[in-house]
């Protein structure tokens, strides 16, 4: 399967362009990893790829149909979305929340069954946070909170997994974890698409990259095509290398010293 | 619907629910039969059962008297109360899991106030009992339809909009309440006003609950089908958009039921504030935040606290005391004791 992006242009208000004309593509097994300032629109950009919001010009599609045409339910049934924080004021255990991704699956008045349950506990045991199933939601840590939010989209069988900075708000452990994360389920053939403000992220997941810089240029293709020197140091105002580091066959961005 | 035995999850709370909805509604049919022998006439259990039994057929004869009182007098009574403590808990449940915020009651939307406008209008007019109740529904379902219009007229569906346009609402038919008064006879109509404001099923009709039993199934019904969607609700928008639910359609079927129960019961009954607000709490800290187990046993809870107040507020003294004094002086403390075993997030 593949969620392409043709010629997306999108406004919030009809005037001020947040992007213009983006072409993306991502197939079943790939991580593509978006980079950019903040507020160049790389959340507004996961929106429109989940029908969350509708592009002002171009066409999303999946599987070569286009989005418009699609339910909310039948999109619900191939995109699943992890946002970037998630706040709710009660106490549902963590097994509560994980299960409604089963929604798009049940009927209106539907509430979830045994399968249901097994199918969120499936997901739990797959991030290996069986543990948590009934520790209250709102006592999660960051960490926590990202691999509960994954399992949701994995109970929803959603075949492409978008987050929105995934890694944001997590300790280097936890983030790598994360990453590790993308990297297995990316295996198993699920499409993941990612917002990030770290570059290594994007070189260590090896997978395609999109780039908005800080004139709104657009770039997308391979990360060792598109990730040079040049590129970062036009996205993020600051002189940055790639060096290859001794000892490892990885390339690591380099800031310039703090003067 | 059946929890495999392997998944630890909810199965002990599972039993656990239907354990306490059958406490609960097995409290609620001795309460109600309790409160059915309590009253001025006779305050003695045997004599309503023999009502009972001679309803049933097992005795021949009994005081005439008694039987009337237990038909025509305490038990519509008991009945509207019931029935309407289970209408306000439940809406305030909903609002509270709609608008993700436990500190909502059932009027947030201008409900009572609109409702409080009608009821004084009918009384300004001289219109009769039935009349006030009319007006009294017809005021509460204009000031929710004038609060869920008005975000519509900036495009903005977002939550706090709602709230907002409910502040709006509330505040101006306060004060078209407050001419009302400003304008009616001081010893009759006034009075009249402020009594139905404080709350009472005293002199509820049979016709009046037969009016409002329609609505209450029907809404509830709807609502308690409903609840395992209210759960996505209180995750927040984006959350349940990205599962595929339509959260406007939701929403919208979800408040107008939860409207309609608020606006049935304060149509009959005036204003009685807390019980929306204290009863779900309750609830929750009971059986968890799960809406498919918080609803039914809010329902239940909602309606046997109603008929313990009720029936304190015509028993206690020789006059009748004002439910929203005695819900007030037992809901505020209640109220406060749960947030304090809660230990709510309060931002």
């Amino acid at each position: 399967m593949k969620i392409a992006l043709n010629q997306v242009s999108f406004s919030y208000d009809g005037s001020r362009r947040i992007f213009d004309d983006v072409d993306l593509v991502v197939e079943s097994g790939e991580v593509v990893c978006i980079l950019g300032p903040n507020g160049i629109g790389k959340t507004t950009l996961l929106h429109c790829m989940t029908d969350l919001l509708r592009p002002s010009r171009g066409t999303v599609t999946i599987d070569d149909q286009n989005i418009d045409t699609l339910t909310p339910l039948e999109v619900a049934r191939v995109v699943g979305y992890v946002p970037q924080l998630l706040q709710t004021s009660f106490d549902y255990t963590v097994l509560e929340y994980v299960v409604t991704g089963r929604a798009p699956w049940l009927g209106i008045f539907e509430k979830p069954g045994e399968e249901a349950y097994l199918k969120a506990q499936e997901a739990l045991e797959k991030l290996e946070i069986r543990h948590l199933a009934h520790k209250p939601y709102t006592r999660l840590s960051g960490g926590e909170l990202q691999q509960v939010s994954i399992a949701r989209a994995i109970t929803q069988e959603a075949r492409f997994i978008l987050m929105d900075e995934p890694t944001a708000h997590l300790d280097y452990g936890n983030q790598l974890k994360i990453l590790r994360m993308v990297r297995e389920l990316a295996g198993q053939g699920y499409g993941i698409v990612m917002t990030t403000h770290n570059p290594d992220q994007a070189i260590m997941l090896e997978g395609k990259v999109a780039v908005f810089d800080r004139h709104s240029r657009f770039s997308f293709g391979a990360w060792d095509q598109i990730l040079t020197d040049k590129v970062l140091s036009e996205i993020y105002n600051v002189p940055l290398k790639l060096l290859e580091v001794a000892g490892h066959s990885r390339k690591v961005c380099i800031p310039p010293d703090l003067e | 619907m059946k929890v495999p035995r392997n998944l630890d999850s909810g199965m002990v709370k599972k039993n656990g629910f239907r354990q306490q909805l059958l406490l609960l509604s097995i409290l609620l049919l001795a309460g109600i039969f309790f409160s059915l022998s309590r009253g001025r006439y006779s305050n003695d259990p045997t004599a309503v059962a023999k009502v009972f039994l001679y309803q049933l057929g097992f005795l021949d004869q009994i005081d005439p008297v008694m039987e009337s009182i237990v038909f025509h007098v305490r038990l519509p009574r008991i009945l509207a109360s019931v029935i309407i403590g289970g209408m306000l808990s439940l809406s305030g449940a909903i609002y509270q899991s709609v608008f993700r915020n436990p500190l909502v009651s059932p009027d947030l939307l201008g409900v009572s106030s609109g409702a409080a406008v009608g009821a004084a209008g009918a009384i300004l007019l001289g219109g009769s009992l039935l009349t006030r109740q009319m007006m009294a529904f017809t005021g509460g379902l204009l000031a929710v339809t004038l609060a869920t219009t008005i975000p519509r007229l900036f495009r903005n569906y977002s939550n706090m909009m709602l709230v907002l346009s409910g502040i709006i609402v509330g505040g101006f038919m306060s004060s078209v309440l407050g001419i009302m008064k400003f304008v009616a006879e001081e010893q009759t109509e006034l009075s009249s006003i402020v009594f139905w404001q404080m709350g009472s099923v005293a002199n509820v009709l049979r016709q009046e609950i037969l009016g409002i039993l329609p609505v209450f199934v029907a809404a509830a019904t709807v609502l308690i089908l409903l609840s395992w969607r209210i759960n996505i609700l209180s995750f927040g928008e984006v959350e349940a958009r990205t599962i595929g639910v339509n959260t406007r359609r939701v929403r919208g079927i979800v408040i107008v039921c939860a409207s309609l129960l608020t606006a049935s019961a304060v149509s009959i009954s005036g204003n009685i504030g807390w019980i929306g607000l204290v009863i779900p709490h309750l609830g929750r800290l009971m059986i968890g935040t799960d809406n498919t187990r918080l609803l039914p046993l809010t329902l239940v809870m909602g309606g046997l606290f109603m008929l313990i107040i009720d029936t304190l507020a015509r028993t206690l003294s020789t006059v009748e005391i004002p439910l929203s004094i005695l819900i007030g002086f037992i809901g505020a403390p209640l109220y406060g004791y749960l947030l304090y075993k809660q230990r709510i997030k309060v931002e």
